[in-house]
């Protein structure tokens, strides 16, 4: 059978036992119109030396949907044409000749009503692995509006977090807990109560605090819950400190929910590595239970930071906002962990805006409409300290946990200074902000003279000041300027 | 004690002209600005006594500021606070809200527990200044 190896076939043909090409199998089909409920998806290809682009894109479609490596007969018995996913569109990748972008349509009947499992298992579940590709990456998704319908979506959201909290204006101030392993359940509320009397507004269990030998996760709520009920009565705010309540089962997750409700504490925590089940569980019970939940990214950078193969960090944001959770650990830009600057403000909108517009440079490449759907609250935590607080004001907005860790509990004077240094600096910011100044350029200027009456923040200045972490990102945009609507 | 509720509680309090400055931000951005006061300054106490509605219509800072100084010269051993709201869809809720006027003496809060089951304690914040009925605190 001599076949021009990328046009469909007429079904006699198409259906004869053996093996075709994914694209003779109707998986490419350049003509497609994308239908405003398709869910799509745009993948980053790799193919191996002498693989056609275009059966390679075929094969992605054919892998993520309906496929098998073989024509079989009883797909005939369904309505195929419909089931079958499309590589509709492939452009080479800007500055790498081997790389192709390959956008899929996929029905939305494909995948079951508000089930991330359901969504993943489809669209990652299975394509990674595929021999002629060299690699693979999921750079973005477009849900349908009556897809996003099905999910619940935040259990709190921004606005409502705020009303709770009654903070307004300004980014939140958290830190979390250090050092991370080790300490006692008593010494470890000495840290929550001294960085939040001193002024920060949430401190944070961290990704492995669970229960340990060194302090079981009871006593950890216990002593953490006076030392947050002691600073709400000593300030007149309300505090929070995110208790992780990851654990071995759900019934455990459960358990230390439970608890933490009873205690009064108004937030709870959940790793990534809970797995997408688990994290809509919870959130179901966060909802039921007005909590807020925050979710701790970990294990993300093992298949979000490459640029040839994983998955890109925003379409975990998406699956993230619609799985629903409060607080997302998001990326800093100027801290110590990966963050390109355009890559991360495309994470925060995609968390933060009713809907996102085309924006190639910040790697949103499709329109996402969210129906409504709350609004994530984007953490922004790992080597960050006061020092740089007009950057981070300038690159993440008002809405973001800003959390500093180290620069809290590292103060040379203390958690209390330490926290007393970041307010001051946030406020003194914000003020200043508001009032027209060019808080980018004129930033340290602002914070020294803040620093001339706050002595905590002069010494946070005079320890920090310099400390910057300037390397080359891996995770950056492919279109850098004079972007095209995709 | 200093109680740290509101936008800019850990600056020095604000003068007139930075309270100013940020009533032109609000208004800048169309936002409603409102003005509260209470003499029960409970973390969880919502609802401030409303010192007139929010000013919708109102869109000259100098006019706000005139309303913040009446309210001053009323309630000046109160709490006060400026709010500003923002009606955009998605959003409709305050984007600022700061003190512009406390009590000459705070008292604070007392932390209540009761020792429940299991090492458990429920914790209740008190307001000393409720101690007294409304009307007698702060005197």
């Amino acid at each position: 059978m001599d076949l021009d190896a990328r046009k469909q076939l007429p079904s006699a043909d198409r259906y004869r036992a053996g093996v075709l090409k994914y694209a003779q199998m109707g998986y490419w089909d350049p003509d497609y119109e994308p239908k405003d409920t398709d869910v799509l998806a745009l993948f980053r290809i790799t193919p191996q030396e002498g693989v056609d682009p275009e059966e390679a894109a075929a094969a992605v479609a054919g892998e993520s949907s309906t496929a098998t490596w073989t024509v079989v007969w009883t797909d005939r018995l369904t309505a195929a044409d419909v089931y079958r996913a499309k590589a509709y569109r492939l452009d080479p990748v800007p500055g790498s000749e081997d790389q192709f972008f390959a956008c899929i349509a996929y029905d939305i009947d494909l995948f079951e009503p508000g089930s991330i499992a359901n969504l993943t298992a489809s669209i990652i579940g299975n394509v990674f692995g595929f021999k002629p590709l060299k690699a693979l990456r999921l750079e973005d998704m477009r849900f349908p509006v009556a897809y996003v319908k099905t999910f619940d979506g935040p259990p709190t959201g921004i606005v409502v977090e705020r009303e709770r909290l009654d903070k307004f204006g300004r980014p939140l101030l958290g830190a979390t807990t250090k050092p991370k392993l080790g300490l006692s359940g008593r010494n470890y509320g000495r840290v929550v109560y001294e960085a939040l009397t001193g002024g920060l507004d949430f401190t944070k269990d961290d990704e492995n605090i669970n229960s340990q030998p060194f302090m079981h996760w009871r006593d950890r709520f216990l002593f953490v819950m006076e030392a947050v009920n002691r600073a709400s009565a000593a300030s007149g705010e309300v505090k929070g400190h995110y208790l992780n309540v990851t654990g071995a089962t759900m019934e455990d997750i459960y358990e230390r929910a439970e608890f933490a409700k009873e205690l009064g504490s108004v937030v709870v925590m959940i790793d990534l590595v809970i797995g997408y089940s688990a994290i809509q569980s919870i959130s179901k019970w966060a909802r039921r239970n007005d909590m807020l939940l925050h979710l701790h990214r970990a294990g993300a950078s093992t298949y979000t930071r490459q640029k040839q193969h994983g998955i890109s960090f925003r379409v975990i944001a998406k699956w993230m906002r619609l799985a629903g959770v409060d607080h997302i650990h998001a990326g800093t830009v100027v801290g110590k962990l990966e963050g390109d600057p355009n890559t991360v403000q495309g994470f925060y909108n995609i968390l933060r805006e009713p809907l996102n517009p085309v924006d190639l440079q910040r790697g949103l490449h499709f329109e996402q409409d969210w129906a409504g759907l709350r609004k994530v609250m984007p953490v922004a935590s790992g080597g960050i300290h006061a020092g740089q607080m007009h950057q981070l004001l300038h690159y993440l907005g008002e809405d973001v946990v800003l959390q500093f860790g180290g620069g809290t509990i590292g103060h040379p004077d203390g958690i209390q200074a330490g926290a007393t240094a970041n307010r001051v600096a946030l406020e003194a910011m914000i003020l200043a902000r508001n009032e027209g100044r060019d808080i980018w350029n004129e930033g340290p200027a602002i914070l020294a003279d803040a620093g001339r009456w706050c002595t905590p923040l002069r010494a946070a200045l005079d320890t920090w000041g310099e400390v910057t972490f300037d390397y080359a990102s891996t995770d950056t945009a492919d279109v850098a300027a004079t972007p095209t609507p995709a | 004690m200093r109680i740290t509720q509101g936008t800019f509680s850990f600056l020095p309090d604000l003068t007139d002209e930075q309270v100013s400055a940020q009533i032109e931000y609000c208004l800048e951005h169309g936002w409603a600005v409102s003005i509260e006061h209470t003499d029960d300054p409970h973390p969880r106490n919502t609802y401030w006594e409303m010192f007139g509605q929010p000013m919708f219509d109102l869109r000259d800072a100098a006019g706000v500021m005139a309303e913040v100084t009446s309210a001053r010269a009323t309630f000046g051993e109160r709490y006060i606070k400026v709010n500003a709201f923002d009606a955009t869809r998605g959003l409709e809720t305050l984007r600022l809200s700061f003190l512009v006027n406390r009590p000459s003496v705070e008292p604070g809060f007392g932390l209540v527990r009761q020792e429940a089951a299991g090492r458990s304690i429920r914790y209740t914040i008190r307001s000393y200044s409720t101690d007294l009925p409304a009307g007698e605190r702060y005197q």
